[in-house]
Parts: structure tokens; sequence; C-alpha cells
């Protein structure tokens, strides 16, 4: 077996296990009606995921994607609600101020030479607080493309049920796992992840690379917070709070390297799912309070760390510098 | 040290930056900076600013010594919530306040022991290996309190949110006398020197016979320490325990307390006191913007800004420092 493919497979029976245990003891958690919901109510987590994963790769962070969830859902709230505008118009603009404050904030980690952590936590704090002073209230959205896209989907065997949503997550995952391995882009990403000098001297355009590798993580932030208007249809200044944390977990669940240069889409697609299936757990077994997921989620974290050392140091029979120093 | 010294300590922009958050919110509300001495405590804006930003300014004092490590600490807004909870339960438990505060504060040694052996001896990179505890530890604390605001009426544990020594509120003297402690442990010893000998290059320190991994450890330690600290006096402040939102965002603030301070972020040069300094313009500013009675929202506006132009300024330098080590490792 490829080596390279070891954290994924160990990722997929991980995730396997868990669903098998949770089947035995819930039944009726084997149904397509379950892995309908899986989709729909992570939708917008694994879009953003998908952004974060190409980040962590390239060797940086992108903590904003909540606060650029969150700003995203208000934007659009105003445009459709305030200004009147159909709502695919305004999510050309949503994602297009998204994108361009993405490429802002990757021009700033390349230009600036800051460690992208604080740049991308000043862009969190703009766009929670731009949110809030667009709207520091709920703004309810209703239009006639909202309720037909809600109430769209295809039926699956067994009554479950794909929403349009789901859908939208599923694509964003496929033609992330293309632009990752199927094209320059992602060559360049993985190549900037294992070493920016030396990117740098195979002639990698690192700074136009870094600059859309945070316009795509942003992007995509702002596809997930029209996902999320349309899955709560509704525009909140603190929606998704915290979804940046859920984002890094579901990346390293799926065995991406955090020092960069390693990793899958697919991986984190499965880290995604797991969280569902985490929470789906929770609300099945009705005796455990919803705090237990936050426990869960970081224990988990803590084992696939873990994990991705044994399978490091035992891949290489040199010792490897995980942490760059 | 040296009088020149002071003088060149004073000329720091991060007190002209005080300064003038100072006198802009001096011109916004002319009483700022009154001083009047009611039911034996000092009462007034600045006091209300030193008062306000002791917590941000104790998590800002255990995060200058592990970003100077070249780390960072995620978790002590999370390592918060944990301390105030475990104080809440143990004081409505019956247990005495002397109890409760030892185990507050014990739990958030705990808590910067276990982040240290994963950075120290897993080498998982402190930002996630501190974010483990950060998504973990807020389920912690609920898991103590139960889920529901533990509130008490344990006089010791309100005087340590509350109550003042000498008319001085007790968040300031405790955040005064850890800021001085440490400065002088970490500047009258060796030990700072040698936590910016690990934050330069870690690997060089132990070769120059550093034990590197037992400072690590002993860093995150403070760290929880001082989270812990902060964690007792926000629940003495609001007389009970909320899992939810005691600390919530804090390590941010902390971070950027540091960061404003002047400590780089790539490790090595570091200043206790300047990191106070920073905790203090962050409180100012959130002071006068509350007073100046824009809506609270303005505040992360206005952070962003600050962190923005701080960056921009550091930026040159940073570039520098980055030349310098792209050059040593080359010499290699």
């Amino acid at each position: 077996m490829n080596r390279a493919l070891r954290p994924l497979v160990a990722t997929t029976a991980i995730f396997a296990l868990a669903y098998l245990a949770a089947i035995i003891q819930f039944p009726a958690m084997l149904s397509t009606r379950v892995l309908g919901n899986f989709l729909t109510d992570n939708a917008f987590l694994g879009i953003a995921a998908v952004g974060m994963t190409f980040v962590i790769i390239s060797g940086g962070i992108d903590l904003s994607v909540g606060a650029v969830i969150g700003f995203t859902t208000v934007l659009n709230a105003v445009l459709i609600m305030w200004l009147g505008l159909h709502p695919l118009f305004a999510f050309v603009i949503s994602l297009s101020v998204a994108a361009a404050f993405g490429a802002v904030m990757g021009a700033a980690i390349h230009y600036l030479k800051v460690p992208s952590f604080i740049v991308t936590l000043a862009g969190m704090f703009l766009a929670r607080g731009g949110a809030s002073v667009l709207s520091p209230d709920s703004i309810g959205i209703k239009h006639e493309l909202y309720t037909t896209i809600s109430k769209s989907y295809i039926l699956l065997p067994g009554g479950g049920r794909l929403t349009v949503i789901g859908m939208i997550m599923l694509a964003v995952f496929a033609l992330g796992m293309v632009l990752a391995h199927r094209t320059r882009f992602g060559s360049y990403v993985y190549a900037l992840g294992g070493s920016e000098v030396s990117a740098a001297l195979m002639g990698v355009p690192v700074a136009r690379t870094t600059i859309l590798i945070y316009t795509l993580s942003a992007t995509l932030a702002g596809l997930a917070g029209i996902v999320f208007s349309l899955y709560t249809s509704a525009g909140y200044s603190l929606s998704a709070l915290g979804v940046e944390l859920d984002a890094i977990a579901a990346v390293v669940i799926g065995g991406t390297l955090l020092t960069g240069g390693y990793g899958f889409i697919a991986g984190t697609f499965i880290g995604v799912m797991l969280q569902g299936l985490v929470q789906t757990y929770i609300v099945f077994d009705g005796s455990l309070s919803s705090w237990w997921t936050k426990i869960v989620i970081g224990g988990l974290l803590f084992l696939f760390i873990l994990l991705q050392r044994l399978v490091f140091s035992a891949a290489a029979p040199r010792r490897k510098v995980f942490w760059k120093t | 040290m040296r009088r020149g010294n002071w003088r060149a300590a004073l000329l720091r922009p991060q007190f002209a930056a005080l300064a003038a958050v100072l006198l802009i919110n001096w011109l916004l509300f002319p009483g700022f900076f009154d001083i009047t001495w009611q039911e034996g405590r000092l009462f007034g804006s600045v006091i209300d600013v030193l008062n306000r930003g002791a917590p941000v300014a104790i998590l800002a004092i255990g995060m200058t010594a592990v970003i100077a490590t070249k780390g960072v600490d995620l978790s002590v807004g999370a390592v918060m919530a944990i301390a105030g909870a475990v104080a809440a339960v143990l004081v409505t438990g019956g247990a005495s306040a002397l109890v409760a505060v030892a185990a507050a504060l014990a739990v958030g040694v705990l808590c910067g022991l276990w982040n240290g052996v994963l950075v120290t001896y897993l080498e998982i990179q402190p930002i996630i290996a501190t974010l483990v505890l950060m998504v973990a530890g807020r389920g912690l604390a609920q898991l103590v309190t139960e889920g529901s605001i533990v509130t008490f009426s344990d006089p010791v544990l309100i005087f340590i949110g509350t109550g003042s020594l000498l008319g001085v509120p007790m968040p300031i003297v405790i955040a005064a006398v850890l800021a001085i402690v440490a400065t002088l442990i970490v500047r009258k010893t060796a030990l700072g020197l040698l936590i910016e000998a690990v934050g330069v290059n870690r690997s060089a320190a132990r070769f120059a016979g550093i034990s590197s991994g037992l400072l690590l450890l002993l860093v995150y330690t403070f760290a929880g320490f001082c989270a812990a600290t902060s964690g007792l006096i926000v629940a003495g402040d609001i007389r009970g325990a909320d899992a939810n939102n005691a600390g919530l965002w804090l390590e941010l603030d902390a971070i950027l307390a540091v960061v404003i301070g002047g400590t780089s972020l790539l490790g090595g040069r570091f200043s206790i006191p300047m990191s106070v300094v920073g905790a203090l313009i962050i409180q100012a500013m959130n002071t006068g913007i509350l007073i100046s009675g824009f809506s609270p929202e303005f505040n992360l506006v206005v952070k962003s800004g600050v962190i923005i132009l701080i960056l921009v300024l550091q930026a040159p330098m940073v570039a520098q420092a980055l030349r310098k080590r792209f050059m040593e490792r080359i010499s290699q």
C-alpha cells in the first residue's frame, strides 16, 4: 500500500468503525435519511473546510472563515431584504466581496511577512465587526428562490433527501479534489507547504499562489455563508461562531499535516462526516448533553494528531523535524 | 535598569499609543481622568480601565512567555472557564474558599502541563496542541458545571473579583503583583535569557546545554496558571461560573496585547511589562468606544484596524529578521 495514503485509510477506517458501532447501538442510524441529513447539516462546514484544507496544505491557517460566513449571511440578507436585489445577484456580490477580502489577507500575509494566523485574526475581527455594524440583529430572508431551494431535493432510496445545499457541498469537494491533485495551482500549493524557499527556487510564483490560496478560502467561506443563509433563511452577524475551529479539526482529522505540504481533500470530507456522526450519535442517544460534542471532537483531534506523529515517525527511518523551528 | 533605558522605554510607540487613546477618551468624555474616593476605594474611568483590563493583562503575562518561545496558547480562554467552574462548583458544594481557589489554580496548572507535554514531548505545533484544549475545554467546563451557570455567594471568591486592597480593586492588585514578580524572575535571573534562546532556535539552545524541554513545559504551565487566575477574577466578578462565555475570545485579546507590546511572534525578544501596556491599550479602546456611545460592535472593527496598523509598522522589522534567519540557515 502506498505509504502516503496511510492517514487517509486510518481516518476512513475509524469513521467506518465508529459508524458501525453507532449502528449496532441504534440500527435506525443506518439509513439514507441520516446520511442525507449528515450532508445537509454540515454543508456549510464542509465547504469552508475545503478552503481550509488548501490553506493548511500550504502551511498556513485561516481563522477568519467563521467570521466571513457570518458576514456573508448578513450581507446577503441586507442586499435581498433591504435593497430588494434578486438573491442570485446578491450571491454574486457576496462572493466577490469575500474573494476580495481573502485576496487582501493573502497579500498582507505575503508582502508584510506576518504569520497567517495574525492576519486572519485581524480579518476575523474585521468581518465579525463589519457584520454587526451592518446589522446587529438577525434578519429573516423571505424570497421565492429561498423557499424553492430549501424545498427541492432528490429523493434517495430509503427515504433520504439529498438537498440542494448537500449537493453544493459534494460539488465543492469534487472540484477541490480536482484542483488539488490535477492542476498546476494544486501542485504549487503543495510545494509552498513543503518549503516556501525551495518552492520559490523551483519557480513557483509564491506571491500569486499565496494570494490565490487565501482568496479561494475566503470565497469558499462566502459560499458557505450563502449555504448557511439558505439553511437558516436568515442573516445574523453571530452565526457560524467558532466554525473555523470545526473546520481546522475536520482538516486535521482528515489526515492533513499541519506543517503543510501533505494532505487530502477527501480526508477532510471524512473529517466533516465524523463530526456529523458525533453530533447525530449524541442526538440519537438523547441522554448525553450537547457539550459532549466538543469534548469528543477535542479527543478525536488529539487522537489524530497523535496518529500523525506515529505514522510519520514510522514512515521515516531518520528523525523528521515535525515542528519547524 | 539605567536611567537612559528608562527614558528610551518611555518613548516607545506603545506608550504614545496609550497616551493617544487616553487623550481621545478624555476629549470624548472630559471627566475621564477624574478619580474619586468612595466607600473606601478608588473610583473613576481610569481605575475602571485598569480593573477591566486586568484579566487580559494577566493572560498576556503568561502568553508573553509562551510567544517568546515561538509558541502560542489558544486554550487560555477555555482554561479560564474550567478554573472558574471548578472554583464555583467546589464552593457551592460546601468546600472552603481556600480549597476552591487552590483547586482552580491546580486545574489551570494541570491544563498548562497538558499543553506543555503535547508541545514538548509529542512535538506538536503549539497552535494545534493548544487547539485541542480550546475545543474540548469549554465542553469540560460545562461538564463540571453540568451545563448551568453556577452562582455562588462565597465572600472570598467575590473579594477576588470585586474587592479592594488599600482602595485599589483586587484585579489590579493581582495583575500588578503577577506582572512585577514575573518580570523580576525573568529579568533578574537567567530564565528570561534561556526563554529567548529557546524561542530563537530550539535546537541551538539544546546544543548549548539548555534543557529546552523543561523550559517549554514550565512556560506553558505558567500560562495555564495565569489563565486560572484570570478565570477566578472573572468568576468572582460576576459571582458565578459561566462555562459558555467566561473568557470567550480572550485568548485572542491576550495574543493581541502581546503583539501590541512588541513581542515578536517569531520567538525571542519579549517584554512582560509592555504586554501589560498592550492589554491596557486594548481596554482603553474598549472603554472609549463604550463611553463615546458607539455600539460595542465597533470594538471589533477598531481592534482589527489596530492589528493591521501594527502589522504594517512592524513589517520591515519582521522582514529583516526573516532575512537574517534565512542567511543563517544558508551559512550553516
